[in-house]
């Protein structure tokens, strides 16, 4: 044999060596990948959001507004305190609700309520919002994000499970129903 | 010491490092590099070895989960032997190597270092700062309180401005559909593994580079920077006028970085740890979180851009500045080094100077934020009241009671949000005081719906008692008949 047959078939033989690495990355990058993007599984048709409760809605009394916790319905046992989300309650009267987001529709910051004056007022950036959610002023570019309700017995439900942000709103959400309607 | 020679030489022959170390000590430097404004690279990759140091300190007893990380922190603060110190440490050390990095990047710009053949080296740099601001960011998450939980939520709501694809880089930052132990397990991850990782590399890139083309020379004003003749020119410079960076260079960077480490020691001591503030529960909304220092900025110019023109900032403008950094080694890579013949660059450092320092400042107090107490703790000054008529007192009552003075200060006490009222009455008749009220505008909410005519009248009536004694109060120019 000469060399450089040799030569050729070492060179070849590399080549074979670089390919099958190649390949067994492409292939490997596969479920690497796929795990890196499991958060957005639940993105496609309503898989993280649930119909959870605040509780009976005797607890809100007609005519005021006032704040609720729920359990995160995705929680996992290392959330600790942040599954549990706050929301603001508007019981307008008999069965007519608003139950807004507590994060301002500007970057999230929670919301406060001053019943007094009748406004949400955000600690962050100076967002304010009238009594139904709807924008006053600041920077907010529109109003609270709304939950979806039902009242099921004597209960309240919401429909939550999600961080509520412009996207969301956007209708970014595969099957185009926005998780807050607004 | 003969023993210690033979174990040195049996270690070179296997590890056979020796003549790249002896290389690197000895290479030539321009003597006038050798100089106190050449020393903030080295101080700030020495901080950043101390970060690296307590770093995997403060690892062995935090605990990375949304459950745990709060009282893990602590107990660093208070039940584990100085651990309050390694935290402050890791803090105020995080705080020095910004503010090296971002003076180390003045340096080499006002001094033309970017320009050939050193543009790699700048833009592996501009990757380092971003890289130093990415793990600042993640830290503050670390800090998993209110401010960090809050913080996360304002990243995410800058996500889910991009379009298109806003949701799914929601539901990445986070690891799931909301902020909760994923989120800080991911930023564990960003902050311990892969941006450190990214930053050592880089670090290593950067020396390297350093290394092989020499320190960039004091700039003179005039000597000017040519491809085809500039390696030459250093070349004859560092045999003509250089000396071996061991010992001739080094001791000030030695000496800066010792006095930094001090520095970071002394702030440590005196100032202690950062936080935590108040538990990571999303419930306790009676909360104002704020960014740490060097985000302090960002947070003043998202309260002031008007909103039009938020999101398109937001997304646009982070990009521009980078790719600005990136692409000015190219685009000015030749001609005049010298800060002293190139205004622009002097006066773009300026700009940015004084710009983020105004932001910075603005964000210590916050103008825009309504005060969120102030109209149950702060009184009406009583010289308002006295004198007045049982209508303006009851306009006074309404005043507070409504909460006016979140936004609006009397006597110096209260909101910034809106004007201070001391003197409304001289800039605003009756009528356009009842008008602003009812109607609202100029970023001010409308009060007619929640307030009954009555109490408009009485308010008003305060309201127009509000003007300095022996300035009149405004008047209607269309009723001077009368």
């Amino acid at each position: 044999m000469s060399e450089s047959n040799e030569i050729s078939r070492r060179r070849a033989l590399f080549k074979l060596g670089l390919l099958i690495n190649g390949v067994m990355a492409a292939i490997l990058a596969v479920p690497f990948v796929g795990y890196l993007l499991s958060p957005l599984r639940g993105t496609a048709g309503h898989g993280y959001k649930a119909w959870v409760s605040l509780g009976p809605f005797s607890g809100f009394p007609e005519g005021q507004t006032r704040l609720a916790t729920f359990h995160n319905p995705t929680a996992s046992p290392t959330d600790g305190q942040t599954a549990n989300i706050p929301c603001w309650v508007r019981h307008i009267a008999g069965q007519n609700f608003q139950v807004f987001a507590i994060n301002c529709a500007h970057l999230g910051c929670p919301v406060r309520w001053f019943a007094q004056s009748g406004l949400f007022m955000c600690p962050c950036h100076g967002g304010v919002y009238y009594a139904d959610g709807s924008r006053a002023s600041g920077p907010p570019p529109r109003g609270l994000f709304t939950y979806p309700y039902k009242i099921d017995g004597d209960r309240l439900f919401i429909y939550a499970g999600e961080l509520p942000t412009l996207a969301a709103d956007a209708g970014t959400v595969a099957g185009g129903r926005k998780p807050c309607v607004g | 010491m003969r023993r210690l020679e033979f174990v040195g030489s049996w270690l070179d022959r296997r590890v056979q490092l020796k003549d790249f170390i002896r290389a690197t000590a000895l290479h030539r430097v321009p003597r006038s590099s050798a100089s106190w404004w050449y020393v903030f690279g080295s101080a700030a990759l020495t901080v950043f070895i101390l970060q690296v140091v307590t770093g995997i300190l403060l690892a062995l007893i935090y605990v990375p989960s949304a459950a745990e990380a709060w009282n893990s922190l602590q107990t660093l603060n208070h039940a584990v032997v100085l651990g309050w110190f390694v935290r402050a440490m890791h803090g105020w050390g995080s705080n020095f190597m910004i503010a090296l990095v971002l003076v180390h990047m003045v340096q080499v710009f006002l001094f033309g270092g970017y320009k050939y053949p050193r543009e790699f080296t700048w833009v592996v740099g501009v990757f380092l700062l971003l890289m130093t601001l990415g793990m600042a960011f993640t830290g503050q998450v670390l800090r998993f309180d209110q401010d960090a939980y809050w913080g996360v939520g304002i990243g995410a709501s800058i996500m889910g401005r991009v379009p298109f694809i806003g949701d799914w880089l929601v539901h990445l930052l986070l690891g799931g559909p909301i902020i909760a132990g994923a989120t800080l397990s991911r930023f564990f991850d960003l902050h311990v593994f892969v941006i450190p990782g990214i930053l050592i590399g880089l670090v290593a890139l950067h020396l390297l580079m350093v290394l092989k083309l020499g320190i960039n020379e004091w700039p003179m004003p005039g000597r000017l920077v040519r491809r085809d003749t500039y390696l030459k020119q250093y070349e004859e410079l560092l045999q003509k006028d250089g000396e071996p960076f061991v010992p001739g260079a080094i001791w000030k960077d030695l000496i800066f970085a010792g006095c930094v480490l001090a520095a970071v020691a002394l702030c440590a001591v005196i100032f202690g740890p950062f936080g935590p503030s108040g538990q990571p529960d999303p419930t306790i909304i009676q909360t104002v979180p704020r960014p740490d220092f060097f985000f302090l900025w960002l947070y003043a110019l998202l309260s002031l851009l008007p909103p039009q023109l938020e999101t398109s900032f937001l997304l646009i403008a982070p990009l521009v500045g980078i790719a600005a950094l990136l692409l000015l080694p190219f685009i000015s890579g030749e001609g005049e080094k010298s800060w002293r013949r190139r205004p622009i660059a002097v006066l773009t450092v300026l700009l940015l100077a004084v710009a983020l320092g105004t932001f910075t400042r603005l964000a210590s107090y916050a103008p825009w934020s309504p005060n969120m107490n102030a109209w149950s703790g702060a009184p009406v000054p009583v010289r308002y009241l006295q004198g007045r008529t049982p209508l303006e007192r009851q306009g006074a009552l309404v005043f507070q009671a409504k909460q006016c003075r979140n936004c609006h200060a009397l006597g110096g006490v209260g909101g910034e949000r809106g004007p201070a009222l001391d003197s409304v009455a001289v800039r605003m008749t009756q009528d356009q005081l009842i008008r602003q009220v009812l109607q609202g505008g100029g970023n001010m909410p409308a009060y007619g719906n929640n307030l009954s005519p009555a109490q408009v009248t009485a308010l008003v009536a305060f309201l127009a008692t509000l003007h300095p004694v022996g300035q009149a109060p405004a008047r209607d120019a269309t009723l001077t008949g009368e």
